[in-house]
């Protein structure tokens, strides 16, 4: 085997693990971010919500704030950090465009 | 001058401002246009994903929805945005990289076969024809207020108008007359709130308002209008659940899935140049989409106060029906407010109990229409409401043609059927799809299964059980095949559909629902717009089941899957309106 192929494999060969690890942290990210997504929603806003009554913010009772509220402003910064650690990790794996 | 003719002159307006928009970018070359500007800016595309998303459902309905069903309208809230975190997350930026026309093209290159992709139109066209039932039901509505005549009359004249709109050119530009129409609905949805905000509490920012004291008392705005409530016998505001918790919980996935797998929207993504683009335009998407959805629960509980307080100004005082104010009037004339004297004393009693009650009708859809008009708001804004709810119905209902016209004459005629015909017939085939479109919604938007958000919610249902998960596995697994992902689609497809249809009707006409719609019948308490999320867990289950007992994909589609997971080399973004000529 000459050197240059081998050098060659060994690209082909690194940018399959470097196109690997960035799926994996993508995936990554996209779980733990799923799991705020339902935390804020699913958990503060329909299956706890009547504990969370219990406790006021001003007018409002905190179950009924995370349901009609809360809930939507996290999903915006929930999209807006996977946005921005995307747009990093794509820099980091050299898999920008 | 009188709120008639305000109306004409600024719905008048706004509807010149979108003629002209769509003239002015099919004027320069197209071409130019897009490509030399390489694709629309995220913020431009997130604003015209916004104004195609928003439709007359969450313009005109959801507010009332809230009004009526006070914390139980939260499903519409958190499932209509919720969505857009799967959206951005597993769909958006892999469908950029994919980087075709439509969503049933991607479905059928995924899973290498011509029958998912009509399988995919199918469920495309049922899910885009029941969601625009709903926007022309926002459209009779609008029109029938606007025009002082009765609801069938305004939805003859908007269904004239969307075809002229829609079939006859609008198309083109479609997505800068959505930023301005964007820009009019937001507008004429966040004035009067501010105003009635003001009003009510002191506070500009309906947001905080809706949380805040009323003026000149110590008395929270939520606690009062419990209390209002309460005394009339309805459920009290804030902890008033629709159903049970299981039906809560699966409406509002059912709603997010769906939302993530709605075509219309989906489309909007591969208009970007890169994929890093999609995950900026989905965020700036749900930011202005949650501008609006974020005020709706203050213009919900601001609503129903004043509607109480016009009625009863104070506890056991009743408005003479002689005495009601000029909107109760116009109201009634289109048929969707109804009064009945039943203890013939001339008062106006509107409580819980329905036989005493003499509000006899209230339709939910009238209520942000009628909002400014009982805030007893200057004529300006009022007619700018209408103006709102038309670009809000319009938009959506172009982007939605659009998606039906599409998959009909790009996949179906020349994917599938009649792969030779010329570019023109495809065109022309493709404007008679969405005529025949707006026909059949406008027949189902007289007979109308629901209220507006109802007749969408279905659509959901629908999107949600077959469309989200053959997307979702075709990205992130590479083991599900062509048999699989047909199975799994049929299979989610039919299970909702059979689900609705026993409860409600055979597309909607109630007198053909052969289980009667009612609790008892349902399963585990989940009523039929809520049952999406069954057909897609039952999707899933039989696409994995059916892959793993048939052969693998064959090598080149695991590869396809492989390429798309990265986000490096994005092909050119798709030009919108060209994706009708392809």
């Amino acid at each position: 085997m000459t050197a240059s192929s081998t050098n060659d494999l060994d690209i082909t060969k690194n940018l399959e693990n470097r196109k690997r690890a960035y799926w994996r942290a993508n995936v990554k990210l996209m779980l733990i971010l799923l799991c705020v997504w339902f935390v804020i929603s699913y958990l503060c806003g329909i299956l706890l919500v009547e504990q969370l009554n219990a406790i006021r913010i001003g007018g409002y009772k905190l179950g009924f704030w995370f349901a009609q509220q809360g809930s939507m402003y996290g999903f915006v910064v929930i999209v807006f950090i996977y946005s921005r650690r995307m747009s990093a990790l794509d820099k980091q794996f050299g898999l920008d465009d | 001058m009188d709120l008639q003719t305000l109306t004409f002159i600024i719905v008048g307006i706004t509807f010149a401002v979108y003629v002209g928009i769509a003239f002015w970018a099919r004027a320069g070359s197209t071409h130019e246009f897009y490509v030399a500007g390489g694709g629309v800016h995220p913020v431009a595309n997130g604003m015209a994903t916004a104004a195609d998303w928003m439709s007359a459902a969450s313009f005109l309905s959801m507010a009332g929805l809230i009004a009526f069903y006070g914390y139980g309208g939260s499903v519409f809230l958190m499932g209509w945005t919720g969505g857009y975190v799967l959206l951005a997350m597993l769909l958006a930026p892999y469908l950029r990289k994919y980087g075709k026309f439509t969503v049933p093209e991607f479905i059928g290159d995924r899973y290498y076969s011509k029958a998912a992709r009509i399988v995919a139109v199918v469920c495309l066209i049922v899910a885009s024809v029941t969601y625009v039932i709903g926007q022309m039901k926002g459209v009779g509505v609008a029109f029938s207020r606007f025009l002082e005549v009765d609801y069938g009359t305004g939805l003859v004249v908007g269904m004239s108008i969307v075809f002229v709109y829609a079939v006859m050119g609008g198309m083109k530009g479609i997505t800068y007359t959505q930023i301005a129409q964007y820009c009019v609905l937001i507008f004429a949805y966040t004035i009067p709130a501010i105003f009635i905000s003001l009003q009510l509490t002191g506070n500009p920012i309906p947001q905080l308002g809706l949380g805040s004291t009323l003026t000149g008392s110590d008395t929270y705005l939520l606690d009062k209008l419990d209390l209002i409530v309460t005394d009339l016998g309805f459920d009290q505001y804030t902890t008033s659940a629709r159903l049970s918790t299981v039906n809560t919980f699966a409406y509002t996935l059912s709603l997010m899935i769906g939302t993530a797998g709605l075509p219309h929207v989906i489309i909007r993504f591969f208009t970007v140049k890169k994929v890093s683009d999609a995950r900026k335009s989905a965020f700036w998407a749900l930011v202005f989409i949650v501008i609006l959805y974020s005020t709706a629960p203050a213009v919900a509980a601001m609503a129903r106060l004043n509607l109480h307080q016009t009625i009863s100004p104070e506890a056991g005082q009743q408005l003479a029906y002689e005495d009601r104010p000029s909107w109760f009037k116009k109201w009634e004339k289109t048929g969707l407010l109804e009064f009945k004297d039943k203890n013939d004393d001339g008062l106006i009693t509107y409580t819980a109990d329905p036989a005493e009650n003499e509000m006899v009708k209230v339709d939910r859809d009238i209520m942000v229409l009628a909002n400014p008009e009982i805030a007893q708001l200057p004529n300006w804004v009022i007619a700018l409401v209408a103006a709102g709810g038309l670009a809000a119905a319009l938009s959506t209902a172009a982007g939605l043609l659009l998606a039906i016209a599409s998959a009909i004459s790009h996949d179906l005629l020349k994917g599938v059927l009649l792969p030779n015909i010329s570019e023109k017939q495809e065109l022309n085939a493709s404007r008679i799809a969405m005529a025949g479109a707006i026909a059949v919604a406008g027949y189902l938007g007289f007979n109308p299964p629901d209220f507006a958000a109802g007749t969408v919610a279905l659509a959901f249902g629908l999107a949600a059980s077959s469309i989200f998960p053959a997307l979702m596995m075709g990205i992130f697994s590479k083991r599900i095949n062509r048999e699989g992902a047909i199975a799994g689609m049929l299979t989610g497809l039919v299970i909702t559909l059979l689900y609705v249809f026993q409860h409600k009707g055979i597309m909607f006409v109630a007198s053909t629902s052969f289980l009667g719609d009612m609790p008892a019948n349902w399963f585990f308490g989940i009523e039929p717009n809520a049952f999406g999320v069954i057909g897609a867990v039952a999707n899933f289950a039989v696409a994995f089941a059916v892959s793993a007992v048939t052969k693998a994909p064959p090598q080149d589609v695991q590869d396809m899957v492989e390429e798309i997971r990265m986000p490096d080399h994005a092909g050119a973004p798709v030009e919108i309106e060209q994706s009708l000529d392809h």
